[in-house]
Parts: C-alpha cells; sequence; structure tokens
C-alpha cells in the first residue's frame, strides 16, 4: 500500500467514522408514541389541509402524547380541543371532510368511541357508497386500543371487530415502531376512511430507528406503498402464528420459546384487517400446513374467527391438521389483577401449537 | 364579526333596552308571524317582534320568485303522492303544509352556501337548485343520493336523525379555517331535537363560533308521538340559550315571516355572529309516509284547522290583495310547476339506472381483492341467469 493510498484509507476511515457516530446518534431508540407523534407532524407540515382534534388533544398533547407540541408548533387551528363529545368529535369530521380538509381525531379511549359508533358506521362507512363515489371521506379516526396496561373499566377494549364488519372502513393496527410512523402517514394519505388501533401497550416501546430516514422512505415510496400488505415479522416452516397489534410481541415471544424446543414457527403480521391480505397469509400456511391465529379480544365472532375461517376456505388440502384459534376469554374486559389471565400468552399460544396433531 | 364584537352588540341592546343578554338570547315573547291566514298583513304591533327581533321585508320581486317555489313545491308533493299511490315510486315523506319552510331554508341562501336536509327536505333540495329527477332518486330506489353534492352545496337527506347537524357543523367550521364566507343552514324535525346529536351540534357550532343556522320545522309530529311527549321546554326555540346562541319562533306557514326571519339570520351568521336556532310552527298535513296511518293518531278537525292556515293559500291572497300576482305571472307560474311535475312523472316511467356490478365500486376508492371476488362471484350468477 503506497502512502497516498493510506492516507486516503485514513480519510476513508476517520470519516467513515464520523458518519457512524452521526448515525449512532440519530438512531437513539425511538419509542412507538414519539414515531406517532412526529408522523402527525410530518403529515401537518405536508399536507395543509390536515386537521387534529379531539379531547385534550391541544395544549395536553393527548392523555399519552401523541400530539404533543403540535399544537405550539402549528398553531391552534390546525391542532385543537373540542367539546368533550365524541359523536360531535366525528360527526364535525366528517362535515370538515365534505368540505376538502383531512381531520385526524382522537378517540381518547376504546370504549370511549361508542358514543360516536352511529356516525362511524352511518356516515364515515358509506358517505363514498351514498352518493355512489361523488363524496369521498379521507379522514382517520385514532383509536387507543386493548389491554395490558392495568387499565381500569371502559380503558381496555379491542373494539376492531365492529369497524373491520363495516364495509367502507379501512382498518389499521401497527404492532412496530416503523409501521407506527409509516402506517399512520398511510392512513392519512388514504382517500378512504381509515380507523387507526393503536395498542396502547406499545406506546411506550422502543426500537432502533431513523425516522428522518424512514420520513424519506415514506416520501420516496409514495407511489409503490404497502398499504394491505401484511408482514412476516419471523419467518419459519413448521407452523403459522397469525395475528396483529397488541398481540404480535406475544406471538414472536412463543415462536422463540418454540425455536429452543425445536419447532420453526412463522409469525404473520396482519397490519391491515381492512383490506386484508388474504395471500401472504394463505402462502404462509399452504408452506407451514398449521396455524393458529392469535387476537387479544374475545374470540366469538371476532377478527380471528374470520381469519381462521378464511385460512380454512383457502387452505383446506395443505392443513395438517384443525386451525386453532388464542383469544381472550367471551367475558367483558376484567379488571387490572385479573387482566393477566384473560389475555394471550405465549404459554397459551404454545398449548395450542401442542395441538396441531404433531406425528410422534 | 367577531365574537367580541357579536358580544359588544348584545350588551349594547340589552343596555337600551334594559334586558339581560341571556334574555336577549332567549326568543321574543310571541311568535314572528307577519302575514294572517287569511293573508291580510298583521300590524307591527301584532307582528310578534320585540326589541332586537326586527325583521325587514323581502322585495316584491324577491317574494315572487319565492311564491313560484312555493307553489312548484306544492305541485311536486302532490305528484310525487299520486306517484306513490300508482305504485310508480317506492316511498315519498310529503312535505304538503310545510313548504313555506322549505321554500325559505333554500331561498336564503347563496350560491356558496351549503344546506343540510332530511328525508322529508325535497322540495327546499330542489328548491336550492337541484334537478328534480336527481332529488328523487333515493325514493325510486335507485340510488341513496343521487345528486352531486358538492356542486349542488346540498347533503345528501338524512335518514337518521340530527347527524347531519354535525356535518353541517364540519362543512361551516372547514370553511371558516379557511377564511371563507360560507353560510349553512342545517335542517331537523321537533322530534329530532330529543337526539343526542342535536345537543352536540348545536354546542360544537356556539363552542366554535360558526355560521351554522339550526331550522327546526315543528311539524307537530315526530311519526305518531306528539311535541308534548317530546320535549318539555317552553319552546323548541327556547334551547338555544343553553348553549349560548339566540333562537327564535316563527310561523311557519307564513312565508314572508320566514324569509324575513331567515334572512336576518343569514346576514348575521355571515357577518360572524356566530349559529342560531329557529323554530318553524308548521304542520304535516299528510301522513308521515304511505306506509304510514295517521288517523290512528291524530284527529280530522285538527288536521282542518291546520287546512285554514294554508302556506300557499295565505300567499296568493296576500299577493294577489297587494296587486303583485298578475294573471299573466300566475299562469307562467302554473305553467312552470306543470312542466316540473311531467319531468317526474316522464322521469319515473323511465327505467332506473342501475347496474349489479355497481354495487361494488363505491365501498372504497379501489375495490379490495375480497370484493373483486363478490363481484365475480355476482356477475357468473348473472350470467348464469341470462343463459
Amino acid at each position: 500500500m503506497t502512502a497516498t493510498a493510506s492516507a486516503v484509507n485514513g480519510n476513508v476511515s476517520a470519516e467513515t467514522a464520523q458518519a457512524a457516530a452521526a448515525k449512532a446518534a440519530a438512531n437513539q431508540p425511538v419509542t412507538f408514541g414519539k414515531a406517532l407523534n412526529t408522523a402527525l407532524a410530518d403529515a401537518l407540515t405536508a399536507d395543509e389541509s390536515v386537521v387534529i382534534f379531539g379531547e385534550d388533544v391541544g395544549v395536553l398533547g393527548g392523555v399519552f402524547r401523541i400530539t404533543d407540541g403540535l399544537t405550539a408548533r402549528f398553531g391552534n387551528t390546525r391542532c385543537f380541543d373540542t367539546p368533550l363529545a365524541e359523536s360531535g368529535i366525528v360527526g364535525m369530521a366528517v362535515g370538515m371532510a365534505m368540505n376538502d380538509m383531512r381531520p385526524v381525531i382522537e378517540m381518547q379511549f376504546d370504549a370511549f368511541a361508542y358514543p360516536a359508533f352511529e356516525q362511524i358506521a352511518s356516515h364515515v362507512a358509506k358517505m363514498r357508497n351514498r352518493t355512489r363515489g361523488r363524496l369521498p371521506l379521507p379522514m382517520v379516526i385514532r383509536i387507543p386500543y386493548a389491554g395490558g396496561v392495568g387499565g381500569v373499566e371502559h380503558h381496555c377494549d379491542s373494539s376492531e371487530a365492529y369497524y373491520a364488519h363495516t364495509p367502507g372502513l379501512k382498518v389499521f393496527t401497527p404492532s412496530t415502531v416503523s409501521d407506527a410512523y409509516l402506517m399512520l402517514r398511510e392512513a392519512i394519505d388514504s382517500p378512504d376512511p381509515v380507523v387507526f388501533f393503536e395498542p396502547k401497550k406499545l406506546y411506550w416501546s422502543k426500537d432502533q430507528v431513523d425516522l428522518e430516514e424512514l420520513a424519506e422512505q415514506y416520501e420516496s415510496q409514495r407511489a409503490a406503498k404497502a398499504e394491505g400488505k401484511a408482514r412476516i415479522a419471523r419467518p419459519g416452516t413448521d407452523a403459522t402464528l397469525v395475528t396483529y397489534g397488541p398481540s404480535v410481541s406475544v406471538a414472536l415471544e412463543a415462536a422463540k420459546i418454540a425455536a429452543e424446543e425445536g419447532r420453526n414457527l412463522e409469525v404473520i403480521d396482519i397490519r391491515t384487517i381492512v383490506p386484508f391480505d388474504d395471500e401472504t397469509v394463505s402462502a404462509s400456511v399452504r408452506k407451514t400446513g398449521r396455524a393458529v391465529v392469535i387476537g387479544e379480544a374475545q374470540g366469538f365472532v371476532s377478527v380471528a374467527s374470520e381469519i381462521t375461517a378464511r385460512i380454512q376456505e383457502r387452505c383446506f388440502h395443505s392443513l395438517a391438521a384443525p386451525v386453532l384459534r388464542v383469544t381472550g376469554f367471551d367475558i367483558p374486559f376484567p379488571a387490572p389483577t385479573l387482566e393477566k389471565h384473560h389475555l394471550p400468552s405465549a404459554e397459551r399460544i404454545l398449548d395450542a401449537v401442542d395441538q396441531l396433531q404433531w406425528e410422534a | 364579526m367577531s365574537s367580541e364584537t357579536r358580544e359588544d352588540l348584545i350588551a349594547e341592546v340589552s343596555r337600551k333596552f334594559g334586558i339581560s343578554p341571556e334574555d336577549y338570547m332567549l326568543p321574543a315573547r310571541h311568535m314572528i308571524n307577519l302575514l294572517n291566514p287569511d293573508g291580510s298583513l298583521r300590524s307591527h304591533e301584532e307582528q310578534g317582534t320585540e326589541p332586537g327581533h326586527e325583521y325587514p321585508l323581502p322585495s316584491p320581486a324577491e317574494l315572487i320568485r319565492a311564491y313560484e317555489a312555493l307553489v312548484v313545491g306544492r305541485r311536486v308533493n302532490d305528484q310525487n303522492s299520486a306517484l306513490v299511490r300508482q305504485g310508480r315510486m317506492a316511498v315519498y315523506p310529503s312535505s304538503h303544509g310545510q313548504e313555506a319552510c322549505q321554500v325559505a331554508a333554500a331561498l336564503c341562501l347563496q350560491d356558496g352556501d351549503w344546506l343540510f336536509p332530511t328525508y322529508r327536505d325535497s322540495v327546499a333540495v330542489m328548491t336550492k337548485g337541484v334537478a328534480p329527477m336527481e332529488v328523487m332518486t333515493s325514493f325510486r330506489g335507485e340510488w341513496h343520493c343521487g345528486y352531486d353534492t358538492k356542486q349542488y352545496k346540498v347533503a345528501p337527506m338524512a335518514t337518521p336523525l340530527t347527524t347531519q347537524l354535525l356535518h353541517a357543523v364540519g362543512v361551516a367550521h372547514a370553511a371558516k379555517l379557511r377564511g371563507e364566507n360560507t353560510v349553512v343552514v342545517a335542517m331537523c324535525g321537533d322530534g329530532a331535537t330529543s337526539e343526542g346529536d342535536f345537543h352536540e351540534a348545536l354546542n360544537f357550532a356556539a363552542v366554535f363560533h360558526l355560521p351554522v343556522i339550526f331550522f327546526v320545522q315543528n311539524n307537530k309530529y315526530a311519526i305518531s308521538v306528539p311535541l308534548s311527549s317530546q320535549s318539555a321546554a317552553p319552546s323548541l326555540a327556547h334551547k338555544a340559550v343553553g348553549y349560548g346562541m339566540a333562537g327564535e319562533r316563527v310561523d311557519g306557514n307564513d312565508l314572508i315571516a320566514l324569509m324575513a326571519i331567515m334572512g336576518r339570520a343569514v346576514r348575521l351568521a355571515r357577518e360572524g355572529g356566530g349559529p342560531l336556532l329557529i323554530e318553524a310552527h308548521t304542520y304535516r298535513m299528510q301522513a308521515h309516509t304511505n306506509a304510514d296511518d295517521d288517523k290512528r293518531y291524530r284527529e280530522d278537525a285538527e288536521v282542518a284547522e291546520w287546512v285554514a292556515k294554508d302556506p300557499v293559500k295565505r300567499m296568493e291572497s296576500y299577493l294577489a290583495d297587494s296587486g303583485l300576482l298578475g294573471d299573466e305571472v300566475s299562469e307562467r307560474i302554473s305553467a312552470h310547476a306543470e312542466q316540473v311535475a311531467k319531468t317526474l312523472r316522464d322521469g319515473m316511467n323511465q327505467e332506473a339506472d342501475t347496474d349489479p356490478a355497481e354495487l361494488f365500486n363505491h365501498v372504497y376508492s379501489q375495490p379490495t381483492a375480497q370484493l373483486k371476488e363478490q363481484a365475480a362471484l355476482l356477475a357468473d350468477e348473472l350470467a348464469r341467469e341470462e343463459a
């Protein structure tokens, strides 16, 4: 190696080290909540028709701080508090969307969205159809949902099935920090109304992601966005765990334990309940021949039931065992000290996997 | 007018007449009523106006234009009821007897202003400019809403009660945020004031100080249930003060009073005065729909009483007695009404414009994979039926 070459190489190494240091700084762990907050801020910047409103979303920044700092940064015409009335919040958003705005509204908790159900089911979902396509309603209804945080009654419902059962609504639920950012941006840009379910136990979860890089990635791939695509969260060969939202981390935990026991499980994160990605789910189950569907909601007439039925219809001849479900019990969400018995656990998932008629 | 200016005005009027600001928001002691049932003009003292409640009269040209819409509206109501009886239309909730309210609600608005009607407000929708057959799309069972809501600035006729009042609030809010000068008239009936969304809409409109006029047609019945079983408030207009907006009562069969009161309301709202609640006293002369039997819940004598208060005859008498309605104008208006009725008869004789494939087209911006499968299933079924 010549002196010149060495000097050049030395410089390159120094630059690489600097870049790596900068990258490390940028790659401070980011919380799920911060990713959502950044997605909202970026959407407000990108599109002046975006407005955010709801209960306590202004000065306080929301009870989970997802709208933290937005009123201060963008003003109280872009992010503001409303009177305490959920039907009013959704109904006003319908009118604003009719008049060319893109409302992103917050329901404070899952069960608090029920007063708005008529507005959502009869108007948000149906306006495009009622008007023969002339009046689309692009808007996002953010709902913190599900349990695992020790919440009191009416604060922990998994209400996704009500909305998934309503034609005209899209239903998204991210399970990773980067999806929190990307899927919320997609939801806001969608020409269709999106009910956006945020697993509240994940708000404080962290990951090494570069939000600026994600933003660039979102902008550059906007045309080819992945809306409606399920994600293979863990590749595997022996059985498929199909799940979404708060249960993805539990399924991954189960898969990790199974791997130690010699079973290689594939985990699929549905990401969007509507539209539903039959293709990815079916391809996986045809490959593994076995499936367990997991959802935190009570199991009777649930999203897990629908997924199970779809797998039976599409993959019957590839199945070595009946498709099983692991869900919450058919009970109202329990008080905090009892919730651990209700929520699907890794153990309960592994018990179900054990029942998939393995050859001795 | 900003909310501060509005408060200054209320304070000034209150001082001038020795009334409290809350009293300023209360309706006048008597219903506003300019024409007697026989069409004679009431003296100023008898009109029900009080300090802060004065109303300028519409011009003769405005009155003739409104009368024409009134006559056309009556003809449309009666034509559609006939078409339902003949089995050529699925259902029609007639506003026979309420046409003055219908006309006033639409004519007070300018082109950029929005109207939010209910299922009984076909005549208001037509008066705002929507083509007659487009208004009737849902009643003939062709599709739910047949007109371009944004082109006409008319929301789909609402079947659920008062959900549309919140949409009206949202349209006004969006316009206000963009600095536009839009006024919105949101309609509902007396029974609908019991709904939760009525309360939420009025509260939101007042809190955000939006230019929405809530126009309640009190036609005395919610299908079969009379107003006395619906509300214990002194009047529906009195509900306004609880939200911090002014309320007013008006004779809903008196087109001149309605035009005066709605004209003033729109002007105040456009100037930034915030929302208003107007209760119009009228009467549903026919059953709720053709599926209803009104003989089970009201007496013929009560209906007969309201025949004498008919809004069309009242206006006709006033205009004729004032020399504003000559034979030529009268004949032109009748011919116009007949021509609209013929459009409806001819239209109902045409095959409805439906295609089963369209069922899947407007659920989302793009049909999902599942909807495509279902569309193919239906197409296959239809192809086999044809074969």
